[in-house]
Order: C-alpha cells, then structure tokens, then sequence
C-alpha cells in the first residue's frame, strides 16, 4: 500500500493537466501561459498538457483580477475540476488586483473566491517563473492526493446560487 | 489452434500483456514525434504510463440513473473491444480452430467509435453533442472507403479469413487497398488534418469533456490499443509471410511502429480542416481509388 501511494504520489507530480481560466485579464498573462508550452520553454518535458474541459485537469491556472461577472464561472470551474487539485494563480492581478485595486468592477483579489496553491507575480510573469509555479504546484498536488486532504475551505457563495442562475 | 493457444493469444502476444504496454508506448510515440516536429524536446518516455496512473486516482463527478450508467460502460466496452480487435489480428500463424475473421476484426474496430459517438450524447453536454455528431459525419465518411478497401483485398484474395490473407503472397492490387487504408487512419484515429471530433480548441475536447478521473483513463487506453489494432492491421497486410515465427511478431511490431510514426509526423504537419472539407475529401477524392480498387478486385475475379 505504501509503494502504491509512492508510485502514485510520483504519477501525480509527473502529469500536470491544466485547465487555463481568464477572469478578466488584460490577456498579458495568457500569451506568457501559452508561450511557456511553446518550444523555447517546452513545459510538456514535464508532462504538462493544457486540456479543453476543466474535468480533465488537475491544476486550475487562473489570470486576471476576478471581475464580479467572473466569480460565479471561476466557482464553478474549480467545482469542476476533480480531486486532488490545485490551483495556481497567474500574475500580479489574482493575488493583488494590481492596478485595477479599489475597481468597483472587481471582486478580488482570487483567495477570497477559492484557496490558492501557488502564486506567480509579475506582470505579466516570466513563462520560466509560470513553469515554477506549475512544477511546485504539481508536488503540492502529490503531496495533497497521497495524504488525507484538508477539510476543503467552502467559497463564500451562498449554496443557492446555482438555481439562481438557472 | 486449441483453447490454450487462443487464451495465450487472446492474453499474452498480441493480445492484452502486448497490447497495453505498446498503446502506451504508441501513444507517446505520437506526442514524442509531433514535439521533435515542432522542435521541442517532448514529454518523457513514462509519460502515457504516469497519466493513466494519475487519471486512475482522481475522483469523478456523482453520476446518477440510467445516463450516468451509461457513461461508465461506454469506456469499458471501447476498451474491450480495441483489446479483441488487437488479440485477433493474425501475427503469429496458427493451425486449425478459430481463425481471425476480417468481419469480426471490422466490427470490434469500428466499437470503440461507436462508443464515443454515444458517449458524446450520453454526457447531455452541448459540446459533447457538437464532438459526436462530427465523429458520426467522419465515421459515415472514411467508413465507406475503408471497407470497400478491404472488400477490395478479401475479394482479390478470394477469403474473408486473416490468417488466409495474411499468409498469401501480397498482390498490387493489395497495396492499392492498403494505401486507401492508410488514407483512412488519421480520421479513425482523430488525428490532425480530421482531428474534428476532439477539437481541443473549439468544442474542449468533443465527447470527452464530461469525462474525468478513471473513465477518462479507459478512454485514454482504449485510444491507445486503437492505435495498436489499426497499425497493426496494415502491418498485417503488408508483411510478407514469415516462417519463423518471432521474425514475424519482430517485424509486425517494426512495422506498426514505422506507420505510427508516418502518422504523427503527418499529424505535427498539417491542421485542422473543416468537416465539410473533410467530407469532400473522403467523398469526393479517396472514394474514386476506393471504387476502382473494388471494381479492379471484381473484375479480376471474374477472369480467374
């Protein structure tokens, strides 16, 4: 069971999927996450894939400074996405809302939606610091999925919202 | 061929012991020669094995009645039937009993698309929908040329039985049918110039994209041992018979490997086109090979 939990402690921090999710960012920061799988930085050496649907992916990669009409889609994504996960906040405007600060526009900055793994400064951020960023998540992520995870920090949004929205 | 040599078959070469381990080393194959194409160094040899093993301890959304049912038997059934069609193909001779037939072979190839096109609706996602209903437009399309090329050998060969077809000496008309066979391959296997049923960018992934954790994974295998079945039905067809029976095995796999990398590199190289482009292009281009390969094979029968 231990050599089990080894090997999939290692099969977890060796295929990162991630699943790219805009709130509302200036679009900086989604070339930098596009270019670090481009071949001058080539993250799939560390078995990284960008994949189309949320349910496939184990890192949820957030930009831009959480507008109000984003928070509800950014809730929903992270519900999407299947245990264990992670998630890793891309440049300055997730983590501080940057120069959009005081916006009443926003509703930021992004841990006060969903916890937040990772963050990756910058504006935009280095596809060498975003790569960094994504490997360390990827160890929280093994670390997360072979240890019993924490009691999961439930999103300020009230249970309801849903059928709202329908 | 007895029950213990049919298991072993059907088990050990070239059933699942093969078949698993080679999907998997196909499928990085694949990713491998589209990264040195676009000159990256690519994903690491262990990588398909890491992401099954991943995929395989995520948790899954609740699913519930009959449609979640559904979604979870539709991944095993294109597994088992990929890993059929792999264990019959007729690389080791046999001798008596129950021989590969063309027909079975076809229908367990043609399952796993089955599977997905069902798939794609029983996930009630509108993109899911968009994926399957542009694999079944595909399937209608490549499906016709497909068949009519193999129509085309078994005619000419006079045998609907592999282990016949493989075994007799290859004839032009046979590679005829197998060049419109490999046109064929990119679209059953959705890769690139008719990748349309999984189209990351426009529809996330078609059927897939409610699919997550373990299901995900049996799709990922089942891809896998598509590639194997389908390369390795055309290395097959174009291996010439071999008495010894671990030079033939040795060259099957050299070959299946060799049309894999043919088609990767073709993959890396072109785009996505359109489905009514892709449409035209099995109805309007490879239909006429297709057709005149079968009329050729009948008329050659009807001189014989």
């Amino acid at each position: 069971m231990k050599l089990w939990n080894r090997w999939m402690c290692i099969c977890r921090r060796r295929s990162p999927w991630l699943f790219h999710m805009n709130s509302g960012s200036c679009n900086g920061c989604d070339i930098e996450l596009v270019a670090s799988l481009t071949p001058r930085y080539d993250a799939e050496q560390l078995g990284v894939r960008l994949e189309g649907s949320p349910r496939h992916a184990d890192i949820l990669c957030i930009t831009g400074p959480v507008t109000r009409n984003s928070v509800h889609a950014i809730e929903t994504v992270y519900g999407q996405v299947c245990g264990p996960k992670a998630v890793v906040a891309i440049g300055s405007c997730p983590a501080t809302t940057n120069v959009f600060i005081d916006s009443r526009t926003l509703d930021g900055p992004l841990d006060r939606h969903i916890p937040v793994d990772v963050f990756v400064p910058g504006c935009p951020p280095r596809p060498d610091a975003i790569i960094q960023g994504i490997a360390k998540a990827a160890e929280i992520l093994a670390e997360r999925g072979t240890n019993p995870p924490p009691p999961e920090p439930v999103p300020e949004a009230d249970p309801d919202s849903e059928e709202e929205e329908l | 061929m007895n029950l213990t040599t049919a298991l072993a078959r059907l088990l050990i070469f070239p059933g699942l012991l093969f078949a698993v381990p080679a999907a998997w080393f196909f499928l990085w194959v694949e990713r491998k020669a589209v990264a040195r194409m676009q000159g990256r160094i690519g994903p690491p040899f262990m990588q398909p094995l890491f992401d099954f093993f991943k995929l395989l301890g995520k948790t899954t959304p609740t699913r519930t009645g009959v449609g979640g049912l559904l979604m979870r038997a539709w991944p095993l059934i294109a597994v088992s039937a990929a890993a059929g069609a792999v264990g019959l193909l007729p690389v080791l001779p046999s001798s008596g009993g129950f021989e590969g037939d063309l027909i079975l072979l076809l229908a367990l190839l043609e399952l796993p698309s089955m599977c997905i096109i069902a798939a794609g609706f029983s996930s009630r996602s509108i993109f899911g929908e968009i994926g399957s209903a542009r694999e079944a437009v595909l399937s209608v399309s490549y499906n016709v040329v497909f068949l009519l090329a193999i129509v085309s050998i078994a005619a000419s060969q006079h045998t609907f039985r592999l282990e016949a077809l493989a075994q007799l000496p290859p004839s032009f008309l046979r590679y005829l049918g197998v060049a419109a066979i490999l046109v064929c391959l990119p679209a059953k296997l959705h890769l690139n110039p008719f990748s349309l049923p999984n189209a990351e960018q426009e529809i996330y992934s078609g059927p897939m994209v409610e699919y997550a954790g373990p299901e995900l994974a049996m799709w990922e295998l089942s891809h896998g041992l598509e590639w194997v079945a389908a390369t390795g039905l055309v290395a097959t067809l174009i291996a010439p018979p071999m008495t010894l029976w671990w030079l033939g095995a040795a060259l099957f796999v050299a070959l299946s490997f060799a049309i894999v990398l043919l088609l990767s590199v073709l993959a890396a190289a072109t785009a996505r086109l359109q489905i009514d482009t892709t449409v035209r292009f099995y109805w309007q281009c490879t239909l006429i090979f297709a057709v005149l390969a079968i009329s050729s094979a009948l008329f050659m029968r009807l001189r014989s």
